[in-house]
């Protein structure tokens, strides 16, 4: 079995052959991309099904229950697609990546192991408990099972986004020659990583943003929809209950995407300065900023955007924001952002991407071999994720806004082209902004697995077929595509469905004789 | 190069042990959940019937399932190198089991969702067809990991080792291979009948009953094949026979008291089979894990494949911690859900569901 090398990004050439770590890099893309289109919903609509509920148990309002019940059938049909495209990443680690999972496993396959342990168990068994307990369990314990299955799912968010900034930073790891591999030398280091403790806030909330668009569309969309409806149609006290519920909800979700929007700019800005401490390689990807600027008096700017040849080598700024790059990187408006073309050189030349790292000074004298030469990443795909998720993020909040303004002291939206319009978007720019802000994250990291000390090329299994990465490549496109088509129509109707009628669960104590309804949802 | 084998530390023998419970606890839990889906078309004979089906792993399945995933986690943390080499060498099966547990997954969740018949069959057969390709793919790989697995270690990089020869597929279904393959989705038809014998009243658990009868026979003569044929060929001494008789025993008891209505004690003796079986197979992948060395200087094994002791020890604190836990919780969720479910309990429509679409 030959293993290719991996040939260096050859930016003249438009064409070049797929190698089989451009296969393995293609699948982990397409298959993470989709799972993740499913896991910010899941992460935060858990949590706002938890609080419905809640608000429920403690208010007696049946417009929370029946609120709860809504967006609870919502979020199951988002998870069920979490769920199964999950197992997928846990395994294919080993499937595509079998030397990078040898040589990280010691300390990556803790954090998924605590996962599965700590965050898989709890939310897959008390989300059973949740969806058929209704009847079977006592008011308050069944509301602690959606509590404890949200909990879970968000703690499964801290180990694998620890396991995921280990990879940009890693820290607390030794090298050990002996099994020529990563170790652990400080589990407490891998918990709380610095680049952790951004990226834990800044994911949280961009969950929150998706979910809380999601939420202000759909209520939205239903209060134009009654807003047009005539009274005949529907009881008009029915009308009344339905509409209280979804003005709760839309001003519910539309604050929610603002108030995360803002801890988004909080979060995304220290992620910044984060960033540029630990790989300013991909703090100058993301602005193309071939050069250094800044410092000694002087600024970077930032280009909101800019037009010339894609890979941004001849780009002229149209529109400057004076002094914000330093900024974003640095803190200091007149701070120092070192770029692309000092950074190769310096990277080229022997220095470490970070000189303070401990399991990158021990590898040193391996880094050699891994023939890394260009140690940029691919920069239009940097430049332009790293705008499209902040350009999503800002018009989603300010749709948000004007769902907010639109509802205002009792008044309705008259619904329209741009209304609906709307509504649809405002789910789906969170959403592109989280798989821009990951592309531009994991693409920002390249030539790296492991930032400044496994090459990705390196990383990749020797002994796979590039017929097999390509062949079950084919067939999870076809079975995602298809799931697809199958959850966004079970999305759709269960959108447009009419808020349910619901009556009070029967407490089990009433009830041990009766038939319980066991059917799901 | 990698320090030669020197005996096993407490720790690596710890978490060899460890990840053998991790796989019981999913051949056990999920080895039934197989079974029933794999009966929802055979037993089902209309829709009521293929939901009371449903109903009685409804609760449960996907807990099951997580089993798998913290025997992978698991397998990942505490031998990365076991981890690295099986997952990579066993590529197309395991592609075969994710998307088995993709579509198996799917059914469940979105069987209900829709009221036609054509959308509730196509996932019931997905259901079923997903639940018998996991388990037909982990019958052959057992009886893989029996035989033994070649490897050797990567040209250029010896601290990592493939399969041999790459890709490593159509090797995998020699005889024994096959009869694995056949033997397990068996096990798991008789144990998940015995399951919805035991969850089901009236008509339903008698006819459970009549094919947990008919499949025992079935089970435990591939069974007895498969378990001779292992310890003639591939045997681990005399605990592999005292093995064998404990899982035949189990399979027996488990067929006889099914006879009886006796549908507890039979569960009980379909589980002890399976958790028999799989010991058997563990002490026969002691210390290699499953694999066959083709270099005698430098091999995959429980000592070289594992972690550091330091991430074992974080790892042995966790399980201590949390293992204990996830078994009270889950065995509260069975025991909510304990009672035995008719066709009075299925409502004629599903409740709750959404009006029809308006506009």
């Amino acid at each position: 079995m030959v293993v290719r090398r991996f040939a260096p990004y050859d930016k003249g050439s438009r064409f070049r052959a797929m190698t089989s770590v451009d296969l393995a890099r293609w699948q982990f893309g397409i298959t993470t991309v989709y799972h993740w289109f499913f896991v910010p919903v899941t992460l935060a609509l858990s949590m706002i099904v938890a609080i419905f509920q809640t608000m429920w148990v403690r208010t007696d309002n049946e417009k929370h229950l029946r609120l709860t019940k809504f967006y609870g059938k919502l979020f199951l049909i988002n998870f069920a697609m979490g769920v199964v495209t999950g197992i997928v990443q846990e395994f294919q680690f080993g499937m595509n990546w079998s030397e990078y999972s040898r040589f990280v496993g010691d300390i990556f396959g803790a954090p998924l192991a605590f996962e599965a342990l700590l965050a898989f168990f709890m939310e897959s068994t008390f989300l059973g408990l949740w969806i058929f307990g209704w009847d079977k369990l006592p008011k308050k314990l069944h509301l602690a099972t959606i509590w404890l299955a949200a909990i879970g799912t968000n703690l499964s968010a801290i180990f694998i986004l620890a396991a995921n900034s280990w990879m940009q930073n890693p820290v607390g790891a030794v090298y050990n020659p002996a099994t020529n591999r990563a170790e652990m030398a400080d589990f407490l280091a891998v918990l709380t990583n610095p680049v952790m403790l951004v990226t834990f806030p800044h994911t949280i909330m961009a969950s929150w943003m998706t979910a809380g668009g999601f939420v202000a569309a759909v209520s939205g969309w239903h209060l134009a929809k009654l807003n047009k409806k005539s009274t005949d149609t529907v009881g008009s006290a029915l009308r009344g209950k339905n509409e209280a519920a979804h003005r709760f909800a839309a001003a519910f979700g539309a604050w929610a995407l603002i108030a995360s929007g803002v801890g988004l700019l909080v979060s995304g800005d220290l992620a910044g300065k984060i960033m540029t401490e630990y790989q300013p390689m991909k703090m100058a990807a993301a602005e193309a900023l071939y050069e250094t600027e800044g410092g000694g008096g002087a600024c970077a700017n930032f280009s909101v955007l800019s037009v010339g040849s894609l890979d941004g080598k001849t780009g002229q700024t149209l529109i400057p924001l004076p002094c914000v790059l330093s900024f974003l990187a640095t803190g200091d408006w007149h701070g120092k952002v070192e770029g692309i073309n000092p950074l190769q050189q310096a990277y080229a030349g022997g220095q470490l991407v970070n000189p303070d790292n401990k399991l990158a000074q021990a590898y040193q004298g391996k880094l050699a071999a891994q023939h890394i030469t260009d140690f940029a990443p691919y920069i239009p795909v940097t430049y332009w994720s790293f705008r499209l998720m902040m350009g999503m993020g800002f018009l989603a909040m300010a749709i948000g806004a004007w769902i907010l303004w639109t509802i205002r002291k009792g008044k309705l939206p008259s619904g329209g082209t741009w209304w609906t319009a709307a509504m649809i978007t405002v789910p789906l720019l969170p959403l592109f902004a989280n798989s821009f802000g990951w592309i531009f994250t994991e693409m920002g990291r390249q030539p790296w697995l492991v930032a400044g000390v496994l090459g990705t090329s390196t990383g990749v299994s020797p002994g796979v077929t590039p017929l097999e990465v390509i062949l079950s490549m084919v067939l999870y496109t076809v079975i995602y595509g298809v799931l697809a088509v199958v959850e966004v129509g079970l999305m759709l109707k269960y959108i447009k469905a009419d808020i349910p009628v619901v009556e009070t669960p029967r407490s089990r104590t009433r009830t041990t004789s009766s038939p319980s309804r066991t059917e799901k949802g | 190069m990698i320090p030669m084998a020197t005996d096993p530390s407490v720790l690596q023998i710890v978490w060899f042990c460890l990840i053998a419970i991790l796989w019981i606890g999913y051949l056990v839990l999920e080895g039934f959940d197989y079974g029933v889906a794999m009966l929802i078309p055979i037993l089902g004979k209309n829709e009521k019937e293929r939901r009371l089906i449903v109903n009685t792993i409804g609760p449960v399945w996907d807990g099951n399932e997580v089993w798998l995933l913290t025997a992978g986690g698991a397998t990942f943390a505490a031998f990365p190198a076991w981890y690295a080499t099986l997952f990579s060498g066993l590529y197309l099966p395991l592609f075969l089991i994710l998307v088995g547990l993709i579509i198996r997954g799917v059914a469940f969740e979105y069987r209900a969702k829709r009221p036609e018949t054509k959308w509730r069959n196509a996932f019931d057969w997905c259901a079923a067809i997903g639940s018998f390709v996991v388990a037909l793919v982990f019958g052959v790989g057992f009886a893989n990991f029996i035989i033994g697995l070649p490897v050797a270690p990567v040209t250029g990089n010896p601290s990592l080792f493939a399969l041999t020869p790459a890709p490593y597929f159509w090797q995998l279904f020699s005889l024994f291979g096959l009869l694995g393959g056949i033997v397990l989705p068996a096990l798991f038809l008789f144990h998940g009948s015995i399951f919805l014998a035991l969850k089901t009243k009236g008509e339903m658990h008698d006819r459970a009953k009549a094919f947990a009868e008919k499949i025992g026979l079935v089970t435990i003569g591939g069974g007895a094949i498969f378990l001779l044929w292992s310890n003639l060929a591939y045997g681990t001494g005399v605990i592999g026979w005292i093995l064998l008789l404990l899982a035949a025993a189990g399979l027996a008891a488990a067929w006889w008291f099914v006879k009886q209505d006796r549908d507890g004690l039979a569960f009980i003796g379909t589980t002890l089979a399976t958790l028999f079986v799989a010991v058997g197979i563990f002490v026969r992948m002691f210390p290699n894990l499953g694999f066959a060395n083709t270099d005698a200087a430098n091999q995959l094994n429980v000592v070289t494949a594992s972690a550091s002791p330091l991430t074992l020890t974080i790892m042995t604190w966790a399980a201590v911690v949390f293992v204990p836990i996830v078994l009270g919780y889950q065995a509260w969720t069975y025991w909510v859900f304990r009672r035995r479910l008719s066709i009075a309990n299925i409502p004629d429509e599903p409740v709750n569901e959404p009006a029809t679409v308006a506009g």
